[in-house]
């Protein structure tokens, strides 16, 4: 029966059959065969999204991580927040209701990786800056459900006890400046500084962060602790920044589709 | 294990593994303030066990026999073995997912337990671990069989084989310590992808040498599909894991790839994952054992043709059906969608010709809990591909999106598909490679088989259910036009499935540990039979590689 229905179909690979027949003789080329057919669909989907300039927006006040922000950052790819939570507000009316403005590409211009995400199984974050107060923040991650009862995230409360390692910052923002974000030299050098002093407005050492990435820069004791500047500082900063570097996304405010 | 190596080969071997301890050392010693240095440790460890083999072996007797009158089963057995091992490992890591999503305290007070470095465990150990070392062993078994040819090599494929294995030693225990690029399906750091890229090449060097030896004109389409997995796995490896690390005495890198094309890269990557790692690999395992056990030969040669060129060509433009709705651009998103629905033809006819293979074999799929593993993953695997084409329509993947319906369709695909056809295929290879009659004990296979078939099926249900009354709820408005539910409602709404979906998890968890007990017996306590052929010749009527084509 599936036979007969095939059967016309089949005939039309005859030709094809035959040859195939043939070259599949020759494990090289098979090999060939492969490489291009499998080539075809990468090349033509992803090379055109460097060159053609409407992929990403322009957004002249997009701003750079904080050294700080950085190091809060990499720690959410360390816990793996990203297996839960995404980055990403798709051009949904409900998505837009729930988190706000859909994300455009020029928000995770700077991101290496990218980290928007593949299953909801917390809410989005896209949005989440300055949704909630630092307090807030690090009372959920020390204990989850002692703020949202029904929530099933795990507990993070070492994050305030940790110091945040930072002499490694300088390498980090050299290494993201060559993968293409531009970070100055100066800014480079003095990453290892301005993490801690971006924790500890009481330092001297605070008022390069502002110099340096800008006045709007919020410098402040983000885990509450002044004498210290721990993991739980850099997690928060960085939460604290999320949909912050521009505001492109909310000056063409979009339309969701429903 | 190094019985049938000749003295050079055994020098070789030694000098691999001291290089691999030199290289061990310098991590170690470099990396002593970092994660990468307890790598390093880990590598020199993995390095002096094998020497101390590859020493008590030195000074043996080599092996007298010629060894091309045989196939070299040695690497397959083992790797057979490592990979009932990852499945425990892997599937118990997955339970333990499932579980702390229904009861988030279930955990250590210690952040290696945590949810986020879990996770990765479990997808790696599975996917790498289980998939990747059964599709190793298999395809040894495989090349050497429809070649009728011993593999090239008696060092290299021990080094792919174990080199693999340190490679996911490395992934996993890394996760544990916070080692992780986040890419989805390709967490492992810099150090350790480069060390799977000469993996991979020599990997791909002993197939085509072994391709080369045979004694067949052609080359049987099993192969078509290994030599697809081992390379587009490899281009899509090196590709989305470019990336410049802070520093060479420390793991942490920066991938090449920001924003938008990052998640291109990333999804074009992760779905041909699932395309060259979980569907080709395992199709070339469908296309051997399932004719084999069934002593029929496969139904259509046409088909397997327009099947698997269509596979390899299709598949590769998949990848943005990752992406619908986001900030990807809209038309790469279209040709996502519509090759995904166009895929659907090439995936059918794999899972119709394997089907069809099975007329005339029926009575057969019903006494044969083996054969019936490979049925039932032939039939998983043409829904799961159907339910695949299906969410990557728009309309459909913007309701099924960050919800626990993709996690459905993964596992419908992941424990239907490729863990039945590779558990059908370590059930039907087990007895010929350590000349046994049979299994242990049919019955445990059975019990095996019911196992995993209803613990399936409680886990798909139980996420088609939490996934779309998710999704339905996030779009709920009330009269007034605003959103009906928080994002706490649907996380109560949820609670009953996850439990469901732990019990199903611990279904097919107990099955596998049973598929390892069996084959441990078999090993140890079945009878003694030794195949009447099973030699390279070149002789096709002394050795029908696979039943014959009508
Ligand atoms: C004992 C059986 C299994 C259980 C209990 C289990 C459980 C889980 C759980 C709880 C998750 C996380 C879902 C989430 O984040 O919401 C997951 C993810 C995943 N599992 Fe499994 N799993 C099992 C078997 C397998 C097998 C055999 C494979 C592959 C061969 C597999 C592949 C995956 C993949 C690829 C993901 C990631 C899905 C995504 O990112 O959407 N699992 N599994
Ligand atoms: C015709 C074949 C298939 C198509 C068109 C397809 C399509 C899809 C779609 C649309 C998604 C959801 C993407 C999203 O919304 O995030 C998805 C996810 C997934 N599928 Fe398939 N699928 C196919 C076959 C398979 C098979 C056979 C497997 C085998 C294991 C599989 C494994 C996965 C995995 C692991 C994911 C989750 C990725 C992630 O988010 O981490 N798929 N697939």
């Amino acid at each position: 029966m599936l036979r007969k229905i095939l059967s016309p179909f089949a005939r039309l690979f005859e030709f094809h059959a035959r040859t195939h027949y043939r070259t599949e003789r020759h494990s090289m080329a098979l090999t060939l065969g492969i490489i291009v057919a499998a080539g075809v669909g990468g090349f033509v989907e992803i090379a055109p999204l460097f060159t053609i300039d409407e992929t990403v927006e322009a957004a002249p006040d997009m701003r750079l991580y904080t050294p700080l922000e950085q190091a809060g950052r990499d720690i959410y790819i360390r816990e793996g927040c990203y297996a839960c939570h995404s980055q990403m507000i798709r051009t949904l009316q409900d998505e837009v209701d729930r988190y706000g403005p859909y994300s455009l590409a020029v928000e995770s211009q700077y991101d290496h990786p990218m980290l928007w995400g593949s299953k909801r199984t917390g809410p989005d974050l896209a949005r989440l800056g300055n949704k909630y107060s630092d307090d807030w923040h690090v009372r959920h991650l020390v204990d989850p459900r002692a703020v949202v009862p029904e929530s099933v995230m795990p507990q993070y409360a070492f994050l305030l006890d940790t110091t945040l390692e930072t002499e490694s910052l300088p390498d980090r923002l050299a290494a993201l400046r060559a993968v293409g974000v531009p970070y100055s030299d100066e800014q480079i050098a003095n990453a290892d500084a301005d993490a801690r002093g971006q924790a500890r407005p009481d330092t001297d050492a605070a008022d390069g962060v502002s110099e340096r990435y800008g006045d709007a820069t919020s410098v402040r004791h983000f885990d509450g602790q002044r004498d210290r500047v721990t993991e739980m500082d850099a997690l928060v900063a960085y939460l604290q920044i999320l949909g912050g570097l521009t505001d492109a996304a909310f000056a063409n405010q979009p339309l969701g589709e429903d | 294990m190094m019985e049938r190596l000749t003295g050079a080969e055994r020098q070789i071997a030694l000098m691999i593994c001291v290089v691999m301890a030199i290289v061990g050392l310098v991590m170690a010693a470099a990396g002593h303030s970092d994660p990468l240095g307890i790598h390093g440790a880990i590598v020199l460890v993995a390095a002096a066990i094998m020497t101390c083999f590859v020493l008590r072996a030195i000074g043996e007797p080599e092996p007298a026999e010629d060894r091309t009158n045989s196939y070299y089963d040695d690497p397959t057995k083992a790797g057979l073995v490592i990979a009932l091992f990852w499945a425990v490992v892997g599937m118990g890591m997955g339970v333990w997912v499932a579980a702390q999503l229904a009861w988030p305290d279930l955990r250590f007070d210690a952040a290696w337990s945590s949810f986020g470095r879990i996770r990765p465990v479990h997808t790696s150990g599975v996917i790498f671990g289980f998939g990747g070392n059964a599709l190793i062993a298999t395809s040894y078994h495989v090349m050497q069989r429809t070649s009728r040819a011993r593999l090239a090599g008696h060092v290299s494929p021990w080094f792919v084989l174990l080199g693999f294995n340190l490679f996911c030693i490395i992934a996993a225990s890394g996760y544990l310590i916070g080692v992780t690029q986040s890419k989805e399906y390709a967490e492992p750091e810099w150090y350790a992808d480069i060390w799977l890229v000469i993996v991979w090449v020599v990997y791909f060097v002993l197939y085509i040498r072994t391709l080369a030896r045979r004694n067949e004109p052609h080359i049987y389409v099993a192969n078509w599909y290994y030599l697809a997995f081992i390379l587009v796995v490899a281009i899509l490896h090196i590709v989305n894991n470019l990336a410049v690390p802070a520093s060479l005495t420390g793991a942490k890198s920066y991938s090449a790839f920001a924003g938008v094309q990052d998640a291109m890269t990333q999804w074009w990557y992760g779905h041909n994952a699932v395309a060259f790692f979980l569907t080709a690999g395992f199709l070339g395992m469908l296309y051997y054992f399932l004719p084999k056990r069934a002593e029929r030969p496969i139904y259509s040669y046409r088909l397997s043709i327009l099947s698997f060129w269509g596979i390899v060509f299709f598949y590769i433009w998949a990848g943005s059906h990752h992406l619908h709705y986001t900030a990807l651009p809209q038309w790469v998103q279209t040709l996502g969608m519509t090759f995904s629905v166009m895929l659907l033809v090439p995936s059918w006819a794999s899972a119709g010709n394997a089907l069809m293979t099975l007329n005339g074999a029926w009575h057969k799929v019903r006494d044969d809990a083996t054969l019936r593993f490979m049925m039932v993953a032939a039939v998983f695997y043409g829904l799961s591909t159907f339910e695949g084409s299906f969410m990557a329509v728009r309309a459909v993947n913007s309701l099924s999106h960050y919800t626990d319906w993709t996690v459905g369709h993964v596992h419908a695909g992941a424990m239907g598909w490729v863990a039945l056809i590779t558990f059908g295929s370590i059930y039907s290879v087990v007895p010929l490679l350590w000349k046994r009659e049979t299994m242990y004990s049919w019955k445990l296979v059975e019990w095996h088989f019911w196992l995993a078939l209803s613990g399936t099926v409680i886990y798909v249900f139980a996420m088609w259910n939490s996934g779309i009354i998710q999704g339905l709820m996030w779009r709920t408005y009330t009269e007034s036009g605003t959103l009906a539910y928080s994002f706490t409602d649907t996380l109560v709404a949820m609670h009953p499935y996850y439990v469901a979906r732990a019990c199903g998890g611990a279904l097919f968890l107990t099955g596998a540990i049973l598929a390892a007990y069996n084959v441990y017996m078999t090993i140890r306590h079945a009878p003694e039979k030794h195949p009447e052929r099973d030699y390279p010749t070149s002789s096709e009527a002394a050795e029908p590689a696979v039943p014959a084509a009508e």
